[in-house]
């Protein structure tokens, strides 16, 4: 019998698994903007198993509200991407230090 | 029992393209897991009754942001082995913080497993309609509760659609082909942009 239980741990490991991609692949930004849609994909994956499970359909309206932000964020941050690229000819995060943050 | 197969066959499919994901070396090869991946969730959510997100996930995922990824990773022209070159090195820093997290996750689920904190029961406000589809329940809730941030999520997509125009649009040179002119644009009115014309029958027009 699968129970919430069972969602819970699949996306405690997709999100594990997306903070260790922004970790290993420290210089590659677009790998980078792929863990972060892992990580909303796993709570996206959390919030529709709760809302199953609980027989409330509000989470699931959430999980589209989620699911337009990482819409909107992905295409920002690739178009940041490109222009950075056009400006620099890398995208090398270690190199991104304009603004000497 | 069906279910509890098909469950761990979506769960692991969906773990093992994730861990493909960030490790693969061509990050053509990421974008194309990170579709596998997003498929196995869908499933995952199909196997709950959530049928509407799960379109949505696949739609907005596998036809707008992965589409988006592969232009962008093809179009760029990046040496990638240079970009991996802290991968070994950050190795043990990440999997030790990523056992840490995992850890953390396992013990609240644990300790959510052994006694239950008590969640209240839910309001009932928002519960699917009995015999209605999914689709149905979730368009009575969003277009009766939910409208006002119904309208907000189109302006955030309005904004970033913009937003990205704006980042990636290129200046041509002056008098180039294909430039905009908005002044121009603007100043046009229908008297000068139309003519009537009364073309005999059997002859064309000439403009």
């Amino acid at each position: 019998m699968i129970g919430i239980e069972h969602y819970i741990v699949v996306s405690a490991i997709l999100f594990v698994l997306g903070v260790l991609g922004i970790f290993l692949n420290r210089k590659n930004i677009i790998v980078i903007l792929m863990a972060i849609e892992l990580i909303l994909l796993s709570v996206n994956l959390q919030l529709v198993a709760f809302s199953a499970f609980l027989g409330d359909l509000v989470g699931q309206v959430f999980a589209m509200f989620v699911l337009t932000v990482a819409a909107g964020e992905a295409a920002v941050g690739l178009a940041i991407l490109v222009t950075y690229f056009r400006s620099r000819g890398t995208i090398a995060v270690d190199d991104v230090d304009r603004l000497k943050g | 029992m069906i279910q509890t197969i098909a469950f761990y066959l979506f769960a692991a499919l969906v773990i093992a393209s994730a861990v493909m994901v960030i490790m693969s070396r061509n990050p053509v090869h990421s974008v194309l897991w990170l579709i596998l991946a997003f498929f196995n969730a869908a499933g995952l959510m199909v196997l709950v009754g959530a049928e509407f997100i799960a379109a949505l996930m696949v739609i907005v995922y596998v036809g707008a942001v992965a589409v988006l990824f592969l232009f962008v990773v093809m179009m760029l022209d990046i040496d990638f082995a240079e970009l991996r070159a802290g991968f070994i090195k950050n190795f043990p820093l990440g999997i030790a913080i990523a056992l840490v997290l995992a850890a953390e996750l396992i013990f609240g689920i644990g300790a959510y497993q052994a006694g239950r904190i008590d969640l209240g029961v839910a309001s009932g406000a928002a519960a699917p309609i009995l015999g209605e589809s999914n689709t149905a329940s979730i368009g009575a809730v969003l277009y009766r509760d939910y409208i006002f941030l119904f309208e907000a999520a189109g302006l955030i997509l309005l904004v970033a659609m913009v937003g990205a125009i704006v980042l990636t649009h290129r200046k041509r040179p002056d008098g180039a082909r294909g430039q905009q002119d908005i002044t121009r644009q603007v100043r046009r009115n229908p008297d000068e942009a139309t003519v009537m014309k009364q073309p005999e029958v059997g002859r064309g027009v000439e403009l």
